[in-house]
């Protein structure tokens, strides 16, 4: 691929990219920046794992949206190999569309209970025109049935209410295996099931990267999956990516504030590791006032943050690398940057000492 | 109490048993008997299908004490709701509870089995002495009225007058963290957490002695989420309440639980102390529980989850419902039921095939255990009502 991005820059088109997305709801007091100058980059090789955390109304899934053709943004870009998601001729479009794929978070509701399962794979094949004849699909279908651990004869010829809710979410799963893609968009797909299924999912996700170079933006607000996942991560709040770096880092060393609330507030399942002084927090009620009125040019987390100043106030808090993070804080001011947004490519490239000159 | 200073010097970081010394109980000025707050005894509740009955609890036993925090764990379709559905007595048609007791005494004194006693004295017992939080009830709240009419609603129907009940809501609100302003909104106007708590304070209007709460923290924000757990912790402490937590997480029992039961298939297949329980678990399928939880800060090896899916309820597997997911399993596994009983205390090998220390009151229901082997055929089919006795007694 030889596109260059909308901006001109030097880098080859990334697969996948949100370039200062923000996305606004609403009008005049009553909207709602769901997505406020977020950045993501996805490239081809090698693929990762990208997971965007946060909490309820953070905007992770309206990032998701606009990186799958389905929520244009108000201003900034979502592209696909350098091109508009949103300009795409109906050939590209049919293009894009198999090679993003994407698992909601209800296996409940996302069927029609009226065909048997094997329908979401006719429909796929028949779209994409994955294959030749009869023959040929009913192979692809059987091997895309073993690539997340199913028996052919378990699931098809029934009906959705025959399955459990782990096992729709794999017939998911195969169905966008099926489609031979580059990208799975899984928005909260583990959060209605249970834990030893959870597993199951999440390790068809990591075999999917491993052997078949698939890469997943796993949408989630449980950040324990993300740990186990790796790869990198970003974490929102109230629309602005307030974290960005490499899984394991982030969580094992937390900078933002948010993300250590994030961390604090996670259950240990070791009975021995209990929380063991009450979590105060600000007065919601005035908090919530306050998410609705109040200006955007200033940290969003001042009001819950312990470390707060009166600069946090002031202005947008800038983003700055610490290590292999990128934190939106200002207590991490020492180390400013100043050429605009960093990917989450150049944070990994960091590492490699591309960046200790801007130190 | 001669040493508060100790207390204050705590460090911050030392979470090992600190809490645990928090939960130490003051004695219960309502209980003034030995009887315990609530024992199941042999419960069955069965639906009537077109294909068949469908046994979704069947022969569960457990016992709750006075201010005893307990969880219920399982995955979905365990029967974990239908369990608690049937202690609050609002199971509906064609479900019905076909064999069991459930024999409840608020003062530890004058016991009632809430099977017999009708629906005219159940609806007394309910809100009054037995709280129900149903999953998802922060959705149920009435749009158009506002939370302090919400909360006086309940104690109306309990004979507490209007004025009264108007005066009681601020401090309602207080004991669940929240502002009085709350009381003159509407419920679009909370966040799901303060809606989550107005919820539980209606269900301590009344002070009951039994708060049975179903998946409460279940779709809150992991913050949120803890907040709620601590008001509930709280509630224990200040107003000497029992509490019943469902859910299907492990964490959260983790955190919260004093005693775990865990539910495999209309059954209680392990019951006991939260920490042994989750450490060295006796069950192969609690210990399959555990190791398909990703912990952060662990290390990140490929979890194994378990294999296989839930079965269903119209069929049951033959003897021990979980042989065919189990890998300990045994010839014995797949034709004889085992049965919930004590693990007798001392050195034993337990479901990851290490030794451990067994404490006293864990019971179990799995044949590693030989207290778990019915003597007979006969005993395995009927199930044994000896495991329902034997529970939970030394608290």
């Amino acid at each position: 691929m030889t596109d260059r991005t909308g901006t001109g820059a030097a880098s080859p088109a990334a697969l996948l990219e949100l370039d200062d997305v923000t996305t606004i709801f609403g009008h005049g007091v009553n909207s709602t920046w769901a997505s406020d100058h977020v950045s993501l980059r996805i490239e081809e090789h090698p693929p990762r794992i990208v997971s965007v955390v946060g909490e309820s109304g953070s905007g992770k899934t309206t990032a998701a949206r606009a990186l799958l053709g389905l929520q244009p943004p108000t201003s900034g870009k979502a592209l696909w190999r350098g091109k508009d998601i949103y300009s795409l001729s109906k050939h590209e479009l049919l293009d894009f569309r198999r090679e993003v794929q994407v698992v909601f978070q209800d296996p409940y509701g996302i069927f029609n209970p009226y065909y048997p399962i094997d329908r979401v794979f006719n429909m796929t094949i028949k779209k994409f025109k994955l294959a030749r004849s009869k023959d040929e699909a009913s192979r692809l279908i059987e091997e895309a049935l073993k690539a997340v651990n199913l028996r052919p004869p378990d699931v098809l010829g029934r009906y959705p209410h025959q399955l459990s809710g782990g096992e729709r979410q794999r017939v998911m799963l195969a169905r966008a295996y099926l489609a031979k893609p580059k990208v799975i968009v899984a928005d909260e797909a583990i959060s209605m099931l249970d834990v030893a299924v959870r597993a199951v999912i999440m390790n068809i996700l990591l075999d999917f990267k491993e052997q078949l170079g698939i890469s997943t933006i796993f949408i989630t607000h449980d950040l324990s999956a993300a740990y186990y996942l790796g790869g990198d991560i970003m974490v929102m709040q109230r629309g602005r990516a307030v974290e960005l770096g490499p899984s394991v880092s982030v969580m094992d060393n937390p900078k933002h504030p948010y993300t250590k609330l994030l961390l604090e507030s996670i259950p240990s399942p070791d009975p021995d590791q209990r929380w063991d002084n009450a979590a105060i927090p600000a007065s919601e009620l005035d908090e919530l006032g306050e998410s609705r009125r109040g200006s955007r040019n200033r940290c969003l987390f001042a009001e819950r943050c312990p470390y707060v100043r009166d600069e946090c106030w002031a202005r947008r808090p800038p983003r700055y690398l610490v290590g292999e993070q990128e934190v939106a804080c200002v207590l991490y001011a020492e180390i400013p940057r100043n050429d605009g947004d960093l990917t989450l490519q150049e944070v990994a490239s960091a590492q490699g000492g591309v960046t200790a000159g801007v130190r | 109490m001669a040493t508060p200073p100790v207390t204050a010097e705590r460090a911050p970081t030392s979470g090992s048993g600190s809490r645990t010394a928090a939960l130490t109980r003051k004695p219960n000025p309502r209980v003034i008997g030995n009887l315990p707050l609530l024992q199941i005894k042999d419960l069955d509740v069965h639906f009537i299908t077109g294909r068949g009955t469908a046994r979704v609890v069947d022969k569960a036993n457990l016992t709750i004490q006075h201010n005893e925090i307990v969880g219920i764990a399982g995955e979905s379709g365990s029967g974990k709701t239908t369990l608690v559905e049937a202690i609050l007595q609002i199971i509906r048609f064609p479900n019905r509870v076909t064999h069991g007791q459930v024999l409840f005494s608020h003062d530890g004194k004058e016991q009632v089995d809430l099977m017999t006693i009708g629906d005219r004295r159940m609806r007394q017992l309910r809100g009054r002495h037995i709280a129900y939080v149903p999953q998802g009830s922060m959705n149920s709240l009435n749009p158009v009225a506002k939370i302090g009419d919400q909360i006086v609603d309940g104690m109306l129907d309990h004979g507490v007058s209007e004025r009264e009940a108007k005066a009681k809501v601020p401090s309602l609100l207080a004991r669940v963290g929240l502002d009085d302003r709350v009381s003159k909104l509407y419920p679009h106007e909370l966040s799901g957490g303060m809606k989550q708590r107005v919820i539980i304070a209606i269900a301590i209007a009344m002070e009951p002695a039994l708060i049975v709460a179903d998946e409460p923290t279940t779709a809150l924000d992991v913050n949120v989420q803890r907040l709620i757990l601590e008001t509930l912790l709280n509630l224990r402490d200040e107003l000497n309440v029992a509490i019943m937590i469902v859910s299907h997480d492990l964490p959260v029992h983790a955190q919260l639980v004093e005693r775990i039961g865990i539910m495999y298939a209309g059954q209680i297949v392990e019951t006991g102390d939260i920490r042994s329980t989750v450490k060295e678990s006796l069950h192969p399928y609690t210990n399959g529980l555990m190791r398909a939880i990703p912990a952060i800060g662990g290390s990140r090896e490929r979890l194994e989850g378990i294999g296989g899916a839930t079965p269903s309820p119209l069929a049951w597997p033959e003897g021990c419902r979980f042989h065919n997911r189990c890998p300990r399993v045994m010839d014995i596994c797949k034709g004889v039921m085992p049965i919930l009983a004590e693990v007798a205390p001392g050195t034993r090998e337990i479901a990851d095939g290490t030794t451990a220390e067994v404490i006293p009151d864990r019971l179990v229901a799995c044949h590693l255990y030989p207290e778990s082997t019915p003597s007979t055929a006969s005993a395995a089919e009927r199930g044994a009502s000896m495991a329902g006795i034997a529970q939970g007694g030394s608290r």
